[in-house]
C-alpha cells in the first residue's frame, strides 16, 4: 500500500471517468445506474481511507504514507497526512458518501450531476494531502470547476449571479497567494512543503511605496495566503459570497460547501500562515482575533435577521468559522485543538442542518422560513432530528458544537481577553437565532393550509442523518477520539513556532543592542 | 557555401515547392486542384516537422551570421509547422462549403510558413525584414481571401495599411539601429552595444520593439486585431491566432536577445509595459464582445501579455517559458477555432456567443471538451493553461518583476470573467435564445477533443516540452 494516498483521492475520479465514458442515455436506468455507481464509487473511498485512519500513528508528528515523484517545472507530486490533515481526509470521504445518497432524488441531468460531485471529492482530498505548494494551490483552485458548474447548473432562482460572484471572489483570493508559492519558491529554491516547514522566510523589515513593512518578506506572504484563505474560510468582511453560494446551490452543494470546503481555509492557515510565517502570524494575530470577534457578534445578528432558512444557517457558519480562526491565531494548544475540533464538529452539524433544509424543501419547494410552521405535528422524527443539530449548533454539552466552542475560548482567553468576552456573547445571540428558527419552523399548530399534507422523512433520509448523529454526539461526549490524534502534531506546530518567534526576537535584541 | 544551403535547406524545399505548385495549379485545372494541394502542402509542413524535429536537417550559422538553425528556431519551426498543417486541413472543409478554396490559398500560406522559418532563424536585421515581409504579404492576401465580402475586405486593407505603418517603424528602428551600430548582423550589433547602450542604438531599439509588438498584437499596438479576426474568413482567423503569432513572438526573443542581450534592462522595462498594458486590455475589453471571433481577438491580446512577462524576464527561463507559453497557446486555438468553424445555424456559419446557449444539452462532449478549453485559457488548474501562466510568473518573479506578477494574476481574475460568461452560455444559459444547430464536422471534431484532451493529460508531464523548450531557450540567451 504504498500509494494509499493516492488510491484514496483518484478512486471518486476514476468513478467519474467511468460514468463519463460508458453510461449512455438519460433514462431512469441510466439515472439509476449513475446514482448507485456514485454511491459505489464514494462509499469504496470511504472504505479505503479507513485504513488510513486505523494505520495512522497519532503519536508522530511528520508526514506519514508519504508519496513522492518528480513532476514539471521543478514541482514533486508529494502526497502525505499528519494529525492535522487525517482528519480532514477522513471528514470529506465520511461525507460524500452522505451528501450522494441525499442527492437520491435529483432529476435533471443526473450524469454530470455525479461526475460533479466525484470530481470535487477528488480535488478536495487532494487539497488536504497535497505537500507540494503548487499540487496544493491546483487542487485548491481546480475544486472551483466542478462547484461552479453544481450551483450553476442545478441552483436556485438567482443562481447565475451566485456561481459567478462564488467563482470570482475566490479566484481572486487564491491567485495573490499563486505568487506568494511562486516567491516562496524563489527564495526556498523548492515548493516541497516539508521543506519549506523547516525553512524560515526573512523578516528584515524593508519599505514598500513609502510604507515600512515590518516583517518583512514574512508579513507580505502571510498577506498573499491571508487574502486567499481568508475569502475560502470565510471571514468577515469578505463573507459576502457564501450566503449567496449557499442559498442558491442545490441541497447537496450547500453541504459540501459547509462540511468540507470552508474547512481548506482553516486548513490552510494551519499548514501555511502559522507554522511558514511565525513572525508574521504573531504580527497579524491581533488583527485575526478581532475580526474574528467582529465576525461572530456581526454575522450572529445578521442571522437573526434572516428569512431564508439556509441563509440563515450561512450566516450561523460564518460565525462559527470566526471561532475557528480567533483559534488558531491564539496559537496554543487549546486554541489550535479547538479549532479543529470545531471544523470537523462544523462539518457534522452544517451539514445536517443543510440536509434539514433539503427535507422540507424537497416537500414544500421553499426556504421562506414564513412558510413553515408546527412540523412537529405531522414530522414527529424529522422535529426530533431538527433539534438535536439545533442544540449542536447552538453549542450544547454533550454535542461536538461544545468542544470545539469551549476550547477555542479556553484558548484565546489565555491570548486576548476582551476578544474572548465579546466572542462568548456570540454563543448567546447563536442560541437566540437557532431556537428562534427552531420555534418558527417546527412549534405552534400547523395552521397553514399548504403543509396539511406533508409527510415525515423516508427511511433514506432517516438513514443519512444516522451517521451525523452518531458523531456529533460521540464526539460530543468523548473529545479525546479526535484530540488524541491531532495534540501531538499540534503540539509540534506550536514548539517549531516558539522557537522560530524567541529566535527572531533573540535577533531583534541583538540588533536593537548593537549600539 | 553549399554548408550554407544545408542550413537553409527546409525553407529552400518549400519555397520551390511553393512556385512548382502554383505553376502545375495555373497550368491544369486551376481550383478543383485546391483540395490535393492544401492534403499535399499539410502533408509537406508535417514532414517538415518532422525532419527539423528529429535533428535530420543541418544547423549552425548560414551566410555569415544572417540565418541561424539553432535549437530554438528548430523549436519554433517544428509548432509553426505542425500548427499551420492543422491549421490548413481544418479550414478545407469551411472554405470549400463557402466557394472560398482556391488553389491560392495552400500556396500563400506556404509562404507565409516560409517567411516565418526565416524569422524565427533571422540573425541579421535583413534578414529579419525579408522573412517578416514575406509573411505579413501573404497574410494580407488571405485576409482579403473573400472578396465579394465587405468585412473581409476591410480586414485585408486595414491589415495591409497598419501592417504596412508597423513595417516602416521597424525598418527605421533598423536603419538607426544599423546606423549608429554600423553593422546589420545581430552579433555587430551586441558587440556595439557592449557596455552600454548609445542613444541612437535606444531610439532604434524601441522603434523595432514597436514594429514588433505590432506583429505579435500587443497592446498598444493591437488595434487591427479585433477587425482583422472578425473580418477575415474563421479558417484564416484561425491562421492567424497560431503561426505567425508563435513566429512573432519568436522573433521578438530574437531580437531582444540576440541582438541587445548584453542591455537586457533597457528593454526590460519596454517588455514589461508592453505586457501589462496586452493583459488589461485583454481581459477588459473582451467583457463586451458578442462575437467570438472577437472575443478570440482580445483573448489574444491577453496571452499575448503573458507570453510577454516571460519574455521581459529577461533570463532564459523566460525565453522557456515563453515558448512553453506559446506552445501551450496553439494548441488551445487549434481545438477552440476547430469548433468554432463549424458553429452554424439554419446552414449559416455564425460567430455569436449567445449560439452557444445550453450547448451542453444539444451536444454534451462539444461542450464539455470546451469547457475544458475555456478554463485552460482561463488559467484554471488544473488545466495546461494554468502551468503555462505558472511559468511566466515563476520566471518573472525569479527576474524580480514581482509587480508584474501580480499584475498579470489580477489580469486572469478580470479575463476569467469572460471566459466563465461562455462556459455559463454552454451550462446554464438562456434555453430559448436562438441556437447553433449544424452538427460538427468528425475533423473538427477530432481536433476539439484531442486538443482538450491535451490539456487535460497534459498535467502529467507535459508531454515533456519543457526539456526541449530548456534546450531551445538555452541555445538563444547565453
Amino acid at each position: 500500500m504504498d500509494n494509499l494516498l493516492s488510491i484514496v483521492t483518484f478512486t471518486p475520479a476514476v468513478g467519474a471517468l467511468i460514468m463519463a465514458l460508458f453510461l449512455r442515455g438519460d433514462d431512469e436506468a441510466a439515472q439509476k445506474n449513475a446514482k448507485w455507481l456514485s454511491l459505489i464509487a464514494t462509499g469504496f473511498t470511504f472504505f479505503v481511507s479507513l485504513f488510513i485512519i486505523t494505520q495512522f500513528d497519532p503519536q508522530d508528528t511528520g508526514f506519514q504514507f508519504v508519496e513522492q515523484r518528480d513532476w514539471v517545472f521543478g514541482l514533486t507530486y508529494k502526497m502525505g497526512v499528519d494529525g492535522i490533515s487525517v482528519l480532514f481526509v477522513m471528514l470529506t470521504t465520511f461525507t460524500m458518501p452522505l451528501v450522494i445518497a441525499a442527492s437520491w432524488d435529483v432529476k435533471r441531468r443526473v450524469k454530470e450531476y455525479m461526475i460533479a460531485f466525484l470530481l470535487l471529492e477528488t480535488l478536495m482530498l487532494g487539497v488536504f494531502m497535497a505537500l507540494d505548494l503548487v499540487l496544493f494551490y491546483l487542487f485548491f483552485e481546480a475544486g472551483l470547476i466542478p462547484m461552479f458548474l453544481i450551483i450553476g447548473i442545478w441552483g436556485g432562482a438567482n443562481r447565475v449571479y451566485a456561481s459567478f460572484k462564488f467563482f470570482l471572489y475566490t479566484f481572486l483570493g487564491s491567485v495573490l497567494m499563486l505568487v506568494a508559492m511562486i516567491a516562496m519558491y524563489v527564495d526556498a529554491g523548492t515548493t516541497d512543503i516539508e521543506q519549506l516547514l523547516a525553512h524560515s522566510f526573512g523578516t528584515e523589515q524593508f519599505s514598500l511605496l513609502g510604507v515600512q513593512v515590518v516583517g518583512g518578506l514574512q508579513t507580505m506572504l502571510w498577506l498573499a495566503f491571508f487574502a486567499s484563505f481568508a475569502v475560502k474560510m470565510p471571514m468577515w468582511p469578505v463573507h459576502t459570497w457564501l450566503p449567496d453560494a449557499h442559498v442558491q446551490a442545490p441541497t447537496a452543494g450547500s453541504v459540501v460547501l459547509a462540511a468540507i470546503l470552508l474547512k481548506m481555509g482553516g486548513y490552510g492557515f494551519l499548514r501555511f500562515s502559522l507554522p511558514m510565517f511565525p513572525v508574521a502570524s504573531e504580527i497579524m494575530a491581533p488583527l485575526v482575533l478581532w475580526l474574528s470577534a467582529i465576525a461572530i457578534v456581526y454575522t450572529s445578528l445578521v442571522a437573526l435577521a434572516q428569512q431564508d432558512m439556509k441563509k440563515l444557517i450561512a450566516y450561523s457558519s460564518v460565525a462559527h468559522m470566526g471561532y475557528v480562526t480567533m483559534g488558531i491565531f491564539a496559537a496554543n494548544q487549546q486554541g489550535i485543538d479547538g479549532a479543529i475540533f470545531q471544523m470537523l464538529s462544523h462539518g457534522f452539524i452544517s451539514g445536517a442542518l443543510f440536509l434539514c433544509v433539503g427535507v422540507i424543501y424537497d416537500r414544500m419547494h421553499t426556504r421562506e422560513i414564513d412558510a413553515y410552521g408546527g412540523l412537529v405535528n405531522k414530522m414527529p422524527a424529522y422535529a426530533a432530528i431538527f433539534m438535536l443539530f439545533t442544540m449542536a449548533n447552538v453549542g450544547l454539552p454533550g454535542t461536538s458544537g461544545f468542544v470545539g466552542e469551549f476550547l477555542t475560548l479556553m484558548g484565546v482567553f489565555q491570548v486576548n481577553t476582551w476578544v474572548a468576552v465579546i466572542a462568548t456573547t456570540g454563543v448567546i445571540l447563536s442560541a437566540a437565532y437557532a431556537l428562534w428558527l427552531y420555534r418558527r419552523v417546527v412549534m405552534g399548530d400547523l395552521i397553514k393550509e399548504s403543509l396539511k399534507g406533508i409527510t415525515d422523512m423516508t427511511p433514506r433520509e432517516k438513514w443519512i442523518f444516522a451517521p451525523l448523529i452518531i458523531m456529533t454526539i460521540g464526539l460530543g461526549v468523548y473529545p479525546s477520539l479526535v484530540t488524541d490524534v491531532i495534540g501531538p502534531s499540534v503540539g509540534a506546530l506550536i514548539d517549531t513556532r516558539t522557537a522560530a518567534l524567541s529566535a527572531f526576537e533573540m535577533s531583534t535584541q541583538v540588533a536593537a543592542g548593537g549600539y | 557555401m553549399s554548408a550554407d544551403l544545408a542550413i537553409v535547406l527546409p525553407e529552400i524545399i518549400l519555397s520551390v515547392y511553393a512556385m512548382a505548385a502554383l505553376i502545375f495549379a495555373v497550368y491544369t485545372k486551376k481550383d478543383a486542384m485546391a483540395p490535393t494541394l492544401v492534403l499535399a502542402t499539410s502533408a509537406l509542413f508535417l514532414v517538415m516537422a518532422l525532419w527539423i524535429g528529429t535533428g535530420g536537417s543541418a544547423t549552425g550559422s548560414a551566410f555569415n551570421g544572417m540565418l541561424q538553425n539553432d535549437g530554438f528556431a528548430r523549436f519554433a519551426k517544428v509548432v509553426i509547422l505542425v500548427s499551420a498543417a492543422v491549421v490548413l486541413l481544418l479550414s478545407q472543409g469551411y472554405m470549400k462549403q463557402r466557394g472560398l478554396l482556391r488553389f491560392e490559398y495552400p500556396i500563400l500560406i506556404t509562404l507565409a510558413v516560409v517567411g516565418m522559418m526565416v524569422m524565427v532563424s533571422a540573425g541579421d536585421l535583413i534578414a529579419l525584414y525579408m522573412g517578416l515581409e514575406l509573411q505579413s504579404l501573404s497574410l494580407y492576401v488571405v485576409a482579403a481571401l473573400r472578396r465579394d465580402n465587405v468585412k473581409s475586405t476591410e480586414a485585408g486593407l486595414k491589415y495591409f495599411v497598419l501592417g504596412a505603418l508597423s513595417s516602416g517603424m521597424l525598418l527605421y528602428g533598423a536603419s538607426l539601429t544599423y546606423g549608429f551600430a554600423g553593422t546589420t548582423t545581430f552579433e555587430g550589433i551586441v558587440q556595439a552595444s557592449e557596455g552600454g547602450i548609445s542613444l541612437g542604438l535606444l531610439f532604434g531599439l524601441v522603434f523595432m520593439a514597436a514594429g514588433l509588438a505590432f506583429k505579435v498584437s500587443a497592446a498598444p499596438f493591437h488595434m487591427w486585431t479585433p477587425d482583422v479576426y472578425e473580418g477575415s474568413p474563421t479558417a484564416v482567423t484561425a491562421f492567424f491566432a497560431t503561426a505567425p503569432k508563435m513566429a512573432a513572438m519568436a522573433l521578438f526573443a530574437r531580437v531582444v536577445h540576440d541582438a541587445f542581450g548584453t542591455v537586457v534592462g533597457d528593454w526590460q522595462q519596454i517588455l514589461a509595459f508592453l505586457a501589462l498594458a496586452s493583459m488589461f486590455l485583454g481581459a477588459v475589453a473582451a467583457i463586451g464582445q458578442t462575437d467570438i471571433k472577437r472575443l478570440m481577438a482580445y483573448s489574444s491580446i491577453a496571452h499575448m501579455g503573458y507570453a510577454l512577462v516571460g519574455l521581459a524576464a529577461g533570463t532564459a527561463v523566460g525565453v522557456e517559458a515563453m515558448l512553453i507559453y506559446m506552445t501551450i497557446y496553439v494548441v488551445m486555438n487549434i481545438g477552440t477555432f476547430a469548433f468554432i468553424l463549424s458553429m452554424e445555424r439554419d446552414g449559416r456559419h455564425v460567430t455569436d456567443i449567445a449560439g452557444l446557449n445550453m450547448l451542453a444539452e444539444r451536444s454534451p462532449g462539444a461542450a464539455c471538451a470546451l469547457l475544458v478549453l475555456f478554463f485552460s485559457l482561463a488559467g484554471v488548474p488544473p488545466m495546461l493553461g494554468f502551468f503555462a501562466k505558472y511559468g511566466v510568473l515563476l520566471a518573472a518573479v525569479d527576474a524580480g518583476l514581482t509587480w508584474l506578477a501580480v499584475a498579470g494574476v489580477v489580469a486572469s481574475v478580470i479575463g476569467a470573467y469572460y471566459y466563465l460568461r461562455i462556459v455559463y452560455f454552454m451550462y446554464f444559459g438562456d434555453p430559448d435564445a436562438r441556437r447553433i444547430d449544424g452538427t460538427i464536422a468528425p475533423l473538427n471534431a477530432g481536433l476539439l477533443l484531442a486538443s482538450a484532451a491535451i490539456m487535460l493529460l497534459g498535467i502529467v508531464n507535459m508531454f515533456g516540452i519543457e526539456g526541449l523548450a530548456e534546450a531551445a531557450a538555452a541555445s538563444l540567451v547565453n
